[in-house]
């Protein structure tokens, strides 16, 4: 990313970390300091050429971005849309998240830190935060749900073998908001020595602004990327949401471009009606968790309510406040796209394009599934919708294998 | 005038640090949890610090968690602190309600204000509320007369220790380290400079929390400390009884020491 680049789009948030009545700090005072030093450290790497040189030459030469923007031929022709795939998948470690955990790792160092702490849900900014800590030499503890060490057995390993400590949480419901709380315990304790390396744009302030940052090239690239293949700005960017880095890190360089509609796709799990779901916005109410005011999965006393969904990456009760303010403002969309729809997307892009899709990335395609004939009847012509396609579906084998009856469950 | 500050001025009076004893509301039941709090009472402990369960406690160690877990799991709803709150003030005890600050936001923070000043409560601890997006809270607590407790760390710079302070009203929360709460070996040497530093910026009464299990600990708080908060210890005696009985017996000897530690103040 280049300093000029760095000028945000939405001017968005203050200086406290709202966006508009969303975001902030709902955190212990003994994290002030740190999340100060943080933001002091961020604002002054963004624009230090020397940080932006690194940070450029990590994502070209270590990440491989940037990633590229695919014509989907044969999907489109299914979908009655002209659909371009931002290949994130491509990316080393399979997913946009290593843009994020470069970014951190980096500034990790500059404060002069040497212990790094994540959270995970899937695994995968788990297995990322263990790849960059294995790049900068850092100490490395992932906390993970107990639940989830047992689900992603395989990605535990990987982080293991690049040196990582896996530390199951047996707390709550043992997933991923529980192993977020645990790193949040662990950062108040350690925070001399530690920096948290936060997994999505959620959290308190300026973690939702700084992590949109470092993954905001994915819309920077895609939007020259359209204008070099198609003359024209798309008419639809769509994204998977779960916390949401992958949607903002699409989104943010279109917000300013009026005609270019935005989407995010929830995992809407059983169906929203059912209450087994993720999907925040749609299901959820405005609340505090995990030191951000944003939408909650809660009950009427403010409990949060466990999240459901086939993609684990998606799985959380919360969602990042840039996007609950998005939501509010009207500039993006956010609908659910149940399990179902996502693996018939899932499937569609296996035998259409020969690319197996994250089943996060799957409600993106499912999304543009769903919205390509309304926008075809709008436009009155073929519609082009970019989708991120956040990353690639190889850890997500077991769920699909179970899922299409290819695998033996017990397997 | 501070409701809470009464504890404190009695205490003061007497040549002594306050007593505080936390737990959570509806643990092991709501009644449980009311018979606990009136035992901690008998035993000596001035303010009963109550908790109002939460689904996700960041600010809380094993001990916490799991007997939040247990009330939230048995069903307690916030009118059922509200509830706890009210039984236990009749006692004749100062009340304060420590929570985060979802489940106030949704009760309505001025319907909670409102109702924790009926049922007789002196205010809130906010250990995730900072004074930065406390305009809500500010408001209420201001029209109906309740006391704020805001969190000052060892991590505080002068300039934010000096600004939460302000905002505080009753007495001031000092953390005696950096971390969540439980009980540790040893107390803090990072809490007497805190305290020091608090006493430099307010005339406040400074409570000091996070760490402190027995009654010797206890002392050493009070030997430079308005007040000394206990969490888990006394927790953990109700979480690892067999019965409500020993959890009863365990929980009444162990305030009787700590009220015995707080008169015995190490200097």
């Amino acid at each position: 990313m280049s300093a000029d680049a760095a000028a945000p789009a939405g001017r968005l948030p203050d200086a406290a970390g709202h966006f508009g009545r969303f975001g902030g700090r709902f955190v212990p005072e003994a994290l002030v300091a740190a999340l100060d030093e943080l933001d002091v450290a961020y604002r002054k790497a963004m624009t230090d050429e020397d940080f932006l040189a690194e940070f450029d030459a990590l994502l070209r030469d270590y990440a491989g971005t940037p990633s590229l923007l695919y014509e989907a031929r044969r999907f489109s022709a299914r979908a009655g849309a002209r659909i371009l795939l931002k290949r994130e998948d491509l990316n080393h470690t399979g997913a946009h998240k290593v843009r994020n955990v470069l970014g951190q790792a980096l500034l990790t160092k500059r404060m002069g830190k040497r212990r790094v702490i994540a959270e995970t849900g899937a695994g995968q900014h788990g297995v990322a935060t263990a790849t960059a800590a294995a790049l900068f030499d850092l100490e490395c503890v992932v906390y993970m749900g107990e639940v989830d060490t047992e689900r992603q057995a395989l990605n535990v390993a990987r982080m293991r073998m690049l040196g990582a400590t896996v530390v199951p949480v047996t707390t709550g419901s043992r997933t991923l908001k529980d192993a977020m709380n645990e790193a949040m315990r662990d950062w108040v304790a350690n925070v001399d020595t530690t920096h948290y390396l936060i997994g999505t744009a959620a959290g308190p302030h300026p973690f939702p602004e700084l992590v949109r940052d470092f993954v905001r090239g994915i819309g920077e690239e895609a939007r020259r990327q359209c204008l070099d293949l198609t003359g024209a700005l798309p008419d639809a960017v769509a994204a998977c949401v779960g916390g949401g880095s992958n949607a903002l890190g699409i989104f943010h360089a279109f917000v300013p471009d009026t005609g270019v509609r935005l989407y995010g796709f929830e995992a809407g799990g059983e169906g929203v009606e059912t209450g087994r779901h993720a999907a925040s916005i749609t299901g959820g109410r405005a609340g505090v968790l995990h030191g951000t005011r944003t939408y909650v999965l809660q009950d009427e006393d403010g409990q949060t309510i466990e999240s459901h969904s086939i993609s684990a990456g998606l799985d959380y009760p919360g969602v990042g406040p840039e996007h609950a303010w998005l939501h509010d403002s009207g500039r993006a969309t956010y609908l659910p796209v149940d399990d179902d729809e996502a693996m018939a997307a899932f499937e569609l892009l296996c035998r259409t394009e020969g690319i197996i899709p994250a089943i996060e990335s799957a409600h993106a395609l499912a999304g543009a599934l769903k919205i390509a004939p309304r926008l075809a009847a709008e436009l009155g012509r073929e519609p082009v919708i970019v989708v991120n396609l956040s990353g690639r579906g190889d850890k997500d084998v077991h769920t699909a294998g179970g899922y299409f009856g290819i695998l033996d469950k017990e397997q | 005038m501070s409701r809470i500050g009464v504890a404190f001025d009695k205490a003061r009076a007497d040549g002594r640090a306050v007593l505080v004893g936390c737990m959570p509301a509806g643990f092991p039941t709501v009644e449980g949890s009311i018979a606990a709090m009136k035992a901690m009472v008998d035993e000596g402990v001035d303010v009963i610090e109550v908790e109002i369960p939460y689904s996700d406690p960041v600010m809380d160690g094993p001990v916490i968690q799991k007997a939040s877990d247990i009330a939230l799991a048995g069903g307690v709803r916030t009118a059922d602190t509200l509830r706890v709150i009210e039984a236990v003030a009749a006692t004749g005890a100062q009340v304060v309600t420590m929570t985060y600050w979802n489940p106030i936001e949704q009760y309505g923070v001025d319907a909670f204000a409102r109702d924790l000043a009926a049922a007789g409560g002196t205010g809130l601890i906010t250990p995730d509320l900072i004074p930065d997006e406390a305009d809500e809270w500010l408001a209420a607590s201001e029209a109906y007369g309740l006391d704020r407790t805001f969190l000052v760390s060892p991590s505080s710079t002068d300039a934010r220790l000096r600004m939460t302070v302000e905002h505080c009203r009753g007495f001031v929360y000092a953390t005696a380290i950096m971390g969540v709460t439980g009980a540790r070996a040893q107390t803090s040497a990072a809490a007497p400079v805190l305290v020091s530093r608090v006493r430099e910026v307010t005339d406040l009464p400074v409570g000091v929390g996070l760490g402190v299990g027995t009654g010797a600990q206890a002392g050493t708080v009070a030997g430079y400390a308005d007040g000394v908060i206990v969490g888990s210890a006394l927790v953990r005696c109700v979480l690892d009884a067999p019965d409500q009985a020993a959890g009863l017996a365990a929980l009444r000897a162990l305030s009787a020491e700590l009220a015995e530690g707080v008169r015995n103040p190490a200097r």
